[in-house]
């Protein structure tokens, strides 16, 4: 049981239930769709970025609990930072959720509230709906055409 | 075996498959996504190992003892697919993959050779992916059109839609017998006889009808037949296309190779007669043996008994599920095969299949490779619970039981 609540902890289920940032935004000057043919998770993440800096950043999911959490913590994670920042907080925790071995007491530390969602990695099968949003959101940025999915 | 005549023992039916012992998590597993895949009982496991240990060589090829043998034991299967399906010859049962490769091999073949621009395929909107996609493929390929059928909110077939929408360019009528996402049994002798009047053919595929209930191609009257084997608690990788041996006589082969030819030379190649002729390579030999052993294993425990023990589980999981205020059943159709499709308020499918998972329990969630029905409901996935003749009253109480499991977590 101690697994399950690890997976759905309070933050994630309010995370999940109050999404922040949640809606199409206008105007962004990036976008991109994200889906999981797994389960049919789909999202659209919107950026605007202005200076190299994420403006504003907006999403839509139709998703699971953990997959609109995850949303819902990169746009208050990303907002008002830089791209190059952006793409570096992804990459640590795309790592750790993926990463085989052990994960030490500082990469949790450094993933801030990202570290609520570290529970997935007990779920082989939940990990592509933590990351699914952050693809998404570095295939906004790359502006790449074609729709990314998990697979 | 635990075929007896009386009372339907289902525990023993349970003793003759050993997963069904297996624990997950601590917990008992309770296997209730059977329309994904069924389990298998001993009698096939053995039969399969049987075929290595004992009658083992590739098949219509050496003079030789073990090549014989073999040949006799998948020749036999063949003959007890046949029997199952209650078609005319044995070489009407044409050994494929699966399902999928059944509808890619007719929509490829048959259609390829038949199809013009301008005539059309009628499908429903229920079908699995596997009977849209081959004939998308096919229609592109020669200019036909693709007409779509609709269904009612609870999941029945729009009969008079499908009257209408089936005419005079219209070819094929490919439709499921029972819905995978919805468990709804199509009333397929009526789609026949609607295609009949226009001189389309039709295509059933029978994946989740033929666990379930006696098929009769003849009775039916239908064209061409697919069920895929590891439904029918058989192996995985084999699967039979029934057609009509005039049909089939009349097709271009699907795959070029051995097995399927009377000569080869560089000016002209003669194609085997049927059912070889859509047999190229050699073929999932254990796995053909393993489905007839499947086939004795159904058939000895009787479709009629089978159903009423399913007919009993579903109906107890659609009420208890029904008399849950946070569950939306998905497919409500009056006639049912068992399948339960729903959704809890407010919790998306993934999280719910992932908590069950924790509890034994072990449910498919997502589209069911049905994403057309999912859009006719206006979701995204669902939960779906698929029953086979060996789940119990007992293992619905599981089911939710663990749903509560779901609210808990998720509950405010
Ligand atoms: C109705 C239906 N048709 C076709 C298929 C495809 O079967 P297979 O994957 O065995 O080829 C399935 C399996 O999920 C099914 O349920």
């Amino acid at each position: 049981m101690i697994d399950l609540r690890s997976l759905y902890q309070d933050v994630i289920l309010d995370h999940s239930r109050n999404p922040r940032n949640s809606g199409p935004l206008e105007p962004h000057s990036h976008s991109a769709n994200g889906n999981n043919p797994l389960c049919g998770d789909r999202i659209r993440v919107y950026v605007r970025l202005a200076n190299g800096t994420i403006d504003n950043i907006g999403f839509e999911a139709k998703g699971c609990a953990i997959s609109v959490a995850s949303a819902s913590m990169m746009t208050e994670l990303i907002k008002g930072g830089g791209v190059e920042e952006a793409r570096a907080i992804f990459a640590r925790f795309h790592d750790v959720v993926t990463r085989k071995g052990d994960i030490s007491e500082a990469e949790i530390e450094a993933l801030d509230k990202l570290a609520t969602l570290i529970g997935v990695r007990e779920f082989p099968m939940r990990i592509k709906c933590a990351t699914l949003p952050w693809h998404t959101m570095a295939a906004a940025l790359d502006g790449v055409a074609d729709d990314v999915t998990t697979e | 075996m635990t075929a007896v005549n009386g009372a339907y023992d289902v525990d023993a039916i349970r003793r003759d498959f050993p997963i069904l012992g297996e624990s997950v998590y601590g917990k008992t597993l309770v296997y209730l996504d059977n329309g994904a895949s069924a389990q298998k009982p001993r009698a096939v496991i053995d039969s399969v190992a049987h075929v290595y240990e004992a009658e083992y060589a590739n098949v219509h090829r050496g003079v030789h003892y073990m090549s014989q043998k073999a040949t006799d034991a998948m020749e036999a299967a063949r003959e007890k697919a046949r029997a199952l399906i209650n078609a005319e010859h044995a070489h009407e049962a044409i050994f494929v993959r699966g399902a999928t490769e059944g509808i890619n091999l007719v929509a490829s073949s048959w259609g390829r050779a038949n199809l013009a621009p301008g005539d059309e395929i009628v499908l429903s909107v229920m079908e699995h992916h596997s009977n849209i996609v081959p004939w998308q493929i096919v229609a592109e390929q020669t200019g036909a059109a693709i007409r779509v059928a609709p269904i009612s909110d609870e999941g029945v077939l729009d009969m008079d839609a499908l009257e209408a929408l089936i005419g005079p360019r219209t070819r094929m009528v490919a439709i499921t017998h029972v819905s995978n996402a919805l468990g709804t049994v199509v009333p397929v002798d009526e789609v026949v006889r609607l295609a009949r009047r226009v001189g389309a053919l039709v295509l059933l595929d029978g994946c989740q009808a033929v666990p379930h209930m006696a098929v009769d191609v003849r009775a039916l009257d239908a064209d061409f037949y697919v069920f895929s084997g590891h439904k029918l608690y058989g192996p995985s990788g084999i699967g039979v296309l029934y057609g009509k041996e005039a049909l089939l006589k009349a097709m271009p082969p699907y795959q070029g190779g051995g097995e399927m030819i009377e000569s080869v030379t560089f000016e002209k190649t003669t194609y085997a007669a049927l059912p070889f002729r859509f047999e190229a390579g050699t073929p999932h030999i254990a796995g053909a043996i393993g489905l007839g052993a499947a086939i004795d294993y159904v058939t000895g425990i009787g479709f009629e008994r089978i159903a009423a023990h399913e007919h009993d589980v579903l109906d107890y999981a659609t009420e208890r599920l029904g008399a849950l205020n946070s569950v939306r059943l998905i497919g409500t159709a009056p006639d049912k095969a068992a399948i339960v499709s729903f959704n809890l308020e407010d919790v998306h499918p993934h999280d719910v299949g992932t908590i069950l998972d924790r509890e034994g329990v072990a449910v498919r969630t997502g589209h069911h490779c049905a994403q057309p029905v999912m859009d006719r409901f206006d979701v995204a996935a669902t939960v779906r619970a698929s029953f086979g003749l060996y789940n119990t009253r007992r293992e619905v109480d599981a089911l939710v039981d663990a749903l509560g499991r779901v609210q808990e977590i998720f509950g405010r």
